[in-house]
C-alpha cells in the first residue's frame, strides 16, 4: 500500500481528507509588451545567449516594444530573455568602439559611460532597452535628422542563425544579413553581441531650448527651424484641441552643453517613482486627457525658455515614473507611430491630425519629430519627413481607427513603426511597405523554414504558428 | 579592499564583483569556466573607473583539490587579499533532486562539503594576516525545512550554521564572517521558477551585500523583506508547514 493510499484510508476513517498538497496551480504564464496586452508564453532568462538561443524562435530584451514584436507566435515557442546577458566585452577609450552582449541595457551604458564623456550615438525615448533591441528596432531619436538611426553606428553583429550556426556579420561581411537584421525585428537571427561606436560628449549636461507654439503650421515651421539649428529636436502636440488651437504644443531642441556652460558637478540621480497601481480603465478618458493636455501646455508659462538639463529628463522624461503604462489600466494600450514623407508636406500632417481628432483616438501622449533621410536597414522605420506618435487606449473602436489612419498613411506614401504596432492588418502593411518583398527574400535565404517568428510576424507576414 | 570572488562570472557574484570594481576595489575572479572568466574579466575592466585589468583563475567547486592553488594564484596576483566572497553553488528543483540520487549527492557535496572546504582554505589565509572578510552566500532556504527546497535547503542550513560558528569563534581575531541569505532573486539560476512576491534583482543584492561588508555585519537577508518573511516562516507550527506548499 502506498503512502498516499494509507493517508486516504486514515482520513476516510476520520472524515473529509485535508489535501496536504493543495497548492493552487500557477496561472498560465503570460508575456506582454509595453502596451500590456498579454499572450500565453514564457521567456527563458539566460546569461549565456550562445547556449540558450539554440532552437529558439525569438529573442526578447526588456519588453519595451509596445505591441507584439517581442511576443511568441505560439505558446510553445522558445523565447529567450536576454537581459541577464549583459557583459561589456571591450571598450576602446580612444575610438569609443564598444562590444557587448546583446542584453546590455542602455540604462547601464548611460550610467557607466556618461561620466566618462561617452554617450550612445542614438537613443530612443526610454533607456530601458537592450542593445539587441536597439538593433532589432533600429531605434531613432531626437537626433535622427543629423545622425540617422542606431544601426548606422553599428560595426558588427554576432548572430545565431535559424540553422543554428553562429556567424559574425557587418557592412562588409554578409551585408544582406547585417542590413536585414538592422530593423529586422529579430526575424533573421538572434543577436548575440553588438559592436557599435559611442559618441564623445562635451559634458554630462544638455542645453535645451523650448517654445510654446499656438498652432500646427507654426509648429511645423518651428520644428524644421529647430532641426536646422540643433542636433536634437522634437515636439509634444496637444492632439485633443480643435479649431484654431489644433496642433498647439511645445517644441523642444537641444545640444550637449560645452564644458564652459556646464556646472562643475555631474547631474544628480533623480529619485525613481513607481506608478503604484493599475488605474481603472475609465481613469484616462477624453475629459481627463484634455485637462492633462491643457495643464501640460500652460505649465510652459513663458513662451520661450532655455537652460541646462540633465540627460535623463531631456531624453527620458517618462522613465522618471517606472511602470507608467499602468495608467492605461488593464485594457492595455498601443502607440500609433507613422512617418509622413516630406513630399506630402505640411498639409498631410494637418490632415492626419484632423483625422486623428475626428476619429477620437487621441490621448495625452503625442510626439512629433522631423526625420532625416532613410537608413540602410531593410525594414528600418524612419524616412525623410515628419514622424507622429500617439498613444491610444484599447477600446472597441480601436481597430477601425487604426485601419483609417493606415489608409491615410498608405495614400500619403508613409509607413508605420513595427516596434509600436499591434493592430495593423497584413494587407495594409503590404500596401505601405514596398521593401517587404526584399525582406521576405532575406528570410527565405537565411531562415527558409521560418523557425524565427513572433506574434507580429504571424500577424503581418503570415507565419504559421 | 582586495577581494576574491568565487562564482563572480554569473548571477549575484557577477553583480557583487561589478560593484566592488566600480568603487575602485581590486578584484580577482574564480569560476569553473575559462571562457566565461575571460569575458567577465573584460566586463569588469570596462566597469572599472580606471580600466584596471582583472585577474582570474579556474576554480571548480567539483574539485576541492584545486582550491588552495586557486587562492594562492589570487594572492599572488592581488599582492595579498583581505576579502573572499563565495557565491558559487549549484541549484536544482526538489523534483529533480528527488528523481536523481546522483544529482542529489552532487548538490549537497558541492553546496555544503566543498563550499565549507573552500571557506576553510580562505579562513586560514585571512587569519594568518590578521583577519578580513569572509562573505558567503547561503540562502533563506536554510532557515527552515520547507517542501520546495528540502534538500538544497538542508545543505544551506549546514553552511549557515558553519558560518555562524566561525563568526562566534574568530570575530575577536578580526575575521568578519558574513552569511548572506538571499531570498528569491531573478537570476539565470532561478529562471525556470515563477518569481514570488518580493523577488529581488542581482544588483540590489550586490548593493546590500557590499554595504553589509562595510558595516561588518554577520548575517544579512536580501532583499530586506525576506527577514520578515522568514521570521514568520520560522514561527509557523509544524502542522501548518505540512499543509502549505511554501
Amino acid at each position: 500500500m502506498s503512502g498516499a493510499q494509507h493517508l486516504e484510508r486514515v482520513a476516510a476513517a476520520r472524515g473529509p481528507l485535508v489535501e496536504a498538497e493543495a497548492v493552487p496551480s500557477a496561472p498560465a504564464a503570460e508575456l506582454a509588451g509595453w502596451g500590456r496586452l498579454a499572450v500565453p508564453g514564457r521567456e527563458v532568462l539566460t546569461e549565456n545567449l550562445e547556449l540558450t538561443t539554440a532552437g529558439a524562435a525569438l529573442s526578447r530584451g526588456l519588453g519595451r516594444s509596445y505591441g507584439d514584436s517581442s511576443l511568441p507566435a505560439s505558446p510553445e515557442d522558445k523565447v529567450v530573455g536576454t537581459r541577464l546577458a549583459n557583459r561589456i566585452l571591450s571598450f576602446d577609450e580612444a575610438s569609443g568602439v564598444l562590444r557587448a552582449e546583446a542584453g546590455l541595457s542602455l540604462a547601464e551604458m548611460n550610467r557607466l559611460f556618461i561620466p566618462r564623456g561617452w554617450f550612445t550615438p542614438v537613443t530612443p525615448g526610454t533607456k530601458f532597452v537592450t542593445l539587441g533591441g536597439m538593433v532589432a528596432s533600429d531605434v531613432h531619436g531626437k537626433n535622427h535628422h543629423v545622425d540617422g538611426c542606431f544601426g548606422a553606428h553599428v560595426r558588427s553583429l554576432r548572430m545565431r542563425l535559424a540553422d543554428d550556426s553562429i556567424v559574425e556579420c557587418s557592412p562588409t561581411q554578409d551585408p544582406d544579413l547585417f542590413y536585414g537584421t538592422i530593423g529586422g525585428m529579430g526575424l533573421l537571427g538572434h543577436v548575440l553581441e553588438v559592436e557599435c561606436v559611442l559618441k564623445r560628449i562635451s559634458s554630462p549636461w544638455l542645453w535645451m531650448e523650448s517654445e510654446r507654439v499656438g498652432g500646427l503650421d507654426e509648429f511645423l515651421a518651428s520644428l524644421q527651424r529647430a532641426a536646422h539649428g540643433f542636433p536634437m529636436s522634437m515636439g509634444w502636440i496637444d492632439c485633443l484641441s480643435r479649431g484654431r488651437r489644433m496642433g498647439r504644443g511645445i517644441m523642444m531642441a537641444g545640444r550637449w552643453a560645452t564644458p564652459e556652460e556646464a556646472p562643475p558637478a555631474a547631474p544628480a540621480l533623480a529619485k525613481k517613482i513607481t506608478f503604484p497601481v493599475v488605474l481603472p480603465n475609465f481613469a484616462l478618458n477624453p475629459v481627463t486627457a484634455s485637462l492633462f493636455n491643457t495643464a501640460y501646455y500652460w505649465k510652459h508659462l513663458r513662451r520661450k525658455a532655455a537652460g541646462l538639463v540633465a540627460p535623463d529628463p531631456f531624453f527620458y522624461p517618462l522613465d522618471a515614473i517606472l511602470d507608467w503604462n499602468r495608467a492605461y489600466g488593464s485594457r492595455g494600450f498601443t502607440q500609433y507611430q507613422c512617418v509622413l514623407p516630406r513630399a506630402a508636406g505640411a498639409p498631410a500632417v494637418r490632415e492626419f491630425m484632423q483625422l486623428l481628432t475626428k476619429l477620437g483616438g487621441a490621448s495625452p501622449l503625442c510626439v512629433i519629430k522631423d526625420c532625416g533621410p532613410e537608413g540602410k536597414g531593410v525594414l528600418s522605420f524612419p524616412l525623410e519627413g515628419t514622424s507622429i506618435a500617439v498613444d491610444m487606449a484599447v477600446a472597441p473602436g480601436l481597430q477601425g481607427i487604426i485601419d483609417n489612419l493606415n489608409e491615410f498613411v498608405i495614400a500619403a506614401k508613409g509607413r508605420i513603426y513595427l516596434t509600436k504596432d499591434r493592430f495593423t492588418r497584413a494587407d495594409h502593411f503590404e500596401a505601405m511597405e514596398p521593401r517587404l518583398p526584399a525582406f521576405m527574400a532575406l528570410r527565405e535565404k537565411w531562415d527558409p523554414k521560418r523557425r524565427l517568428r513572433s506574434a507580429q510576424s504571424k500577424r503581418l507576414f503570415g507565419d504559421t504558428a | 579592499m582586495k577581494s576574491i570572488v568565487f562564482g563572480g562570472t554569473s548571477g549575484m557574484g557577477r553583480a557583487v564583483a561589478r560593484r566592488l570594481v566600480e568603487r575602485g576595489d581590486a578584484v580577482f575572479l574564480l569560476a569553473n569556466d575559462e571562457a566565461e572568466l575571460q569575458r567577465s574579466a573584460a566586463d569588469l575592466k570596462a566597469h572599472s573607473p580606471t580600466q584596471a585589468e582583472v585577474g582570474y583563475a579556474v576554480c571548480d567547486l567539483a574539485k576541492p583539490e584545486g582550491f588552495a592553488a586557486a587562492l594562492d594564484a589570487a594572492d599572488a596576483a592581488l599582492g595579498g587579499f583581505d576579502a573572499v566572497v563565495v557565491t558559487a553553488a549549484i541549484f536544482a528543483s526538489q523534483e529533480a533532486l528527488e528523481a536523481d540520487i546522483e544529482l542529489c549527492r552532487k548538490l549537497v557535496t558541492f553546496d555544503y562539503a566543498h563550499t565549507l572546504v573552500f571557506c576553510e582554505h580562505a579562513r586560514k589565509r585571512l587569519l594568518a594576516r590578521g583577519g578580513g572578510w569572509l562573505t558567503v552566500f547561503s540562502s533563506v532556504a536554510g532557515d527552515r525545512g520547507r517542501k520546495p527546497v528540502a534538500i538544497y535547503g538542508s545543505a544551506k542550513a549546514g553552511l549557515s550554521i558553519y558560518l555562524e560558528a566561525m563568526d562566534h569563534k574568530y570575530h575577536a581575531a578580526g575575521l568578519n564572517v558574513l552569511c548572506v541569505k538571499p531570498g528569491f532573486v531573478k537570476t539565470a539560476m532561478t529562471a525556470g521558477l515563477k518569481p514570488p512576491p518580493f523577488a529581488g534583482e542581482p544588483d540590489q543584492v550586490a548593493r546590500d551585500v557590499v554595504r553589509a561588508m562595510d558595516k561588518r555585519k554577520s548575517v544579512i537577508y536580501t532583499p530586506g523583506m525576506w527577514r520578515l518573511v522568514m521570521l514568520v516562516i520560522r514561527a509557523l507550527p509544524r502542522f501548518v508547514m505540512r499543509k502549505i506548499g511554501f
